[in-house]
């Protein structure tokens, strides 16, 4: 017997975890990215899963596990945060000038089973694992998720702490900087994971505005030795990204398999 | 001060040219729209290595009731990305008003902070404007420094800005 609550939750992080191929995309949306002033300088953020990008027309993103860092390294704290039915949506104040980087880390695990002969499935924090699969389950199979959403918004001049890698999961290490994206030129990033350069990891690459046109338009790099991919942005827009990798550096107990995820919300302005 | 004189001085290795005057007028086009706001305007010179060369003028909404002015200035999108967001403003010699519409000149004279260290080289002055709920517009125009011979180059643009004009002098 499942409470109901628990049923909600799950659905909840399903939608922020999208683990299947055929996920929806979950995106973070700011009202800007690049902002110029001193005066009480703030942005809203929207935070969401759907198949267009960037339509808030399925699911809303938790923001249980947001976390905002500021130019000087340390978090910030989010204003007027709520979750709706399609969006939860979340104020950001800008105090210190620099760049911030807006992130949602959910770290779980995903574990299939058989109860009585039926396939089961179950996603939630690695703690409850124990208590959540009943002890006559029988082929089980748990993996490990950590997965990262992110977006970046710079007040004044880039610079700052915040952009410092992490070091666990998938990440992305700018190399150029990502507030700093103009259409027709050529941007660099590194892709991380837990604090090391990812070769050979595809990246797919989706400009917003899905809804008002009859192609997709994805673009697919591949990142070099050196976790570096490259991609020369056709026309302005926000953009986004993901990447993910499947592998066995799981650190959960009774996991097999690790799967970790990036995607990334980047606005590309006009020349 | 402090800021123009660093500007004039990155990325050029050359010595200073020799004294010279550049005039720049601009034309603030009349339009016909149902809510009109003066433009915002930079205009700057862009040296061969594609650095801002010097910062010459900068129109915005300086006074502004709630101190929010430079709120805007990130939509001369050019310029911000440039140098703007490196700079500090408002800043004495560089920043005023916006204009109405009409023809404004900037003249430049060879003592000038923004051209009395500016080395001899292919120069593109370049002027950018964006208007609240309006539109954005850049306009280059080359040009050579220190100039041989007394000379007058134009460019006219199409939405934000009508003509402008620079002359240089030796």
């Amino acid at each position: 017997m499942k409470p109901f609550v628990r049923t909600l939750a799950a659905l909840a992080l399903s939608a922020s975890l999208p683990v299947a191929a055929h996920a929806h995309k979950a995106w973070l949306l700011p009202s800007s990215t690049v902002l110029s002033g001193k005066e009480d300088l703030a942005i809203t953020v929207d935070a969401a899963a759907s198949n267009d990008l960037f339509y808030f027309d399925h699911r809303p993103l938790r923001l249980e596990s947001l976390a905002v860092t500021g130019p000087d390294g340390a978090v910030v704290r989010v204003e007027n945060a709520s979750t709706g039915k399609y969006r939860s949506s979340f104020d950001v104040p800008l105090k210190q000038a620099g760049t911030y980087r807006i992130a949602l880390i959910n770290e779980g695990v995903f574990a299939r089973y058989k109860e009585d002969g039926k396939e089961k499935r179950w996603r939630g924090p690695a703690a409850k694992l124990a208590e959540e699969i009943p002890s006559s389950a029988t082929d089980l199979v748990v993996t490990e998720n950590v997965r990262r959403i992110e977006t970046f918004v710079t007040s004044g001049s880039p610079g700052g702490a915040a952009l410092k890698p992490v070091g666990t999961g998938l990440e992305l290490e700018p190399v150029t900087h990502p507030n700093d994206l103009v259409s027709g030129s050529e941007a660099e990033f590194r892709l991380l994971l837990d604090g090391k350069p990812a070769p050979g990891v595809k990246v797919e690459i989706v400009r917003g505005g899905i809804r008002y046109r009859n192609q997709l338009g994805e673009t697919t790099v591949t990142t070099d030795d050196s976790g570096v991919f490259k991609y020369t942005w056709p026309e302005p827009g926000m953009y986004w990204l993901e990447a993910n990798v499947t592998d066995d550096k799981a650190t959960i107990k009774d996991a097999k398999e690790r799967r970790a995820g990036y995607a990334a919300t980047l606005e590309v302005l006009p020349e | 001060m402090r800021i123009l004189l660093s500007v004039g001085l990155s990325g050029l290795m050359a010595a200073p040219a020799l004294a010279a005057d550049m005039e720049i007028s601009i034309e603030v086009p009349k339009l016909d729209v149902a809510e009109y706001h003066k433009p915002y305007v930079a205009v700057w010179l862009e040296g061969p290595d594609k650095k801002v060369a010097a910062n010459l003028a900068v129109w915005y909404d300086v006074a502004n009731a709630k101190k929010e002015g430079d709120k805007w200035l990130k939509d001369l999108r050019q310029w911000w990305r440039r140098t703007g967001r490196e700079l500090t403003v408002p800043a004495d010699g560089l920043t005023s008003a916006t204009r109405a519409p009409g023809t404004h000149d900037l003249k430049l004279d060879a003592g000038h902070p923004a051209l009395k260290d500016l080395a001899a080289g292919q120069y593109e002055l370049i002027v950018e404007a964006a208007r609240e709920v309006g539109g954005r517009e850049v306009l280059r125009i080359p040009l050579q420094w220190p100039p041989k011979e007394g000379t007058s180059l134009n460019a006219k643009g199409e939405h934000e800005l009508g003509a402008v004009a620079v002359n240089v002098k030796p």
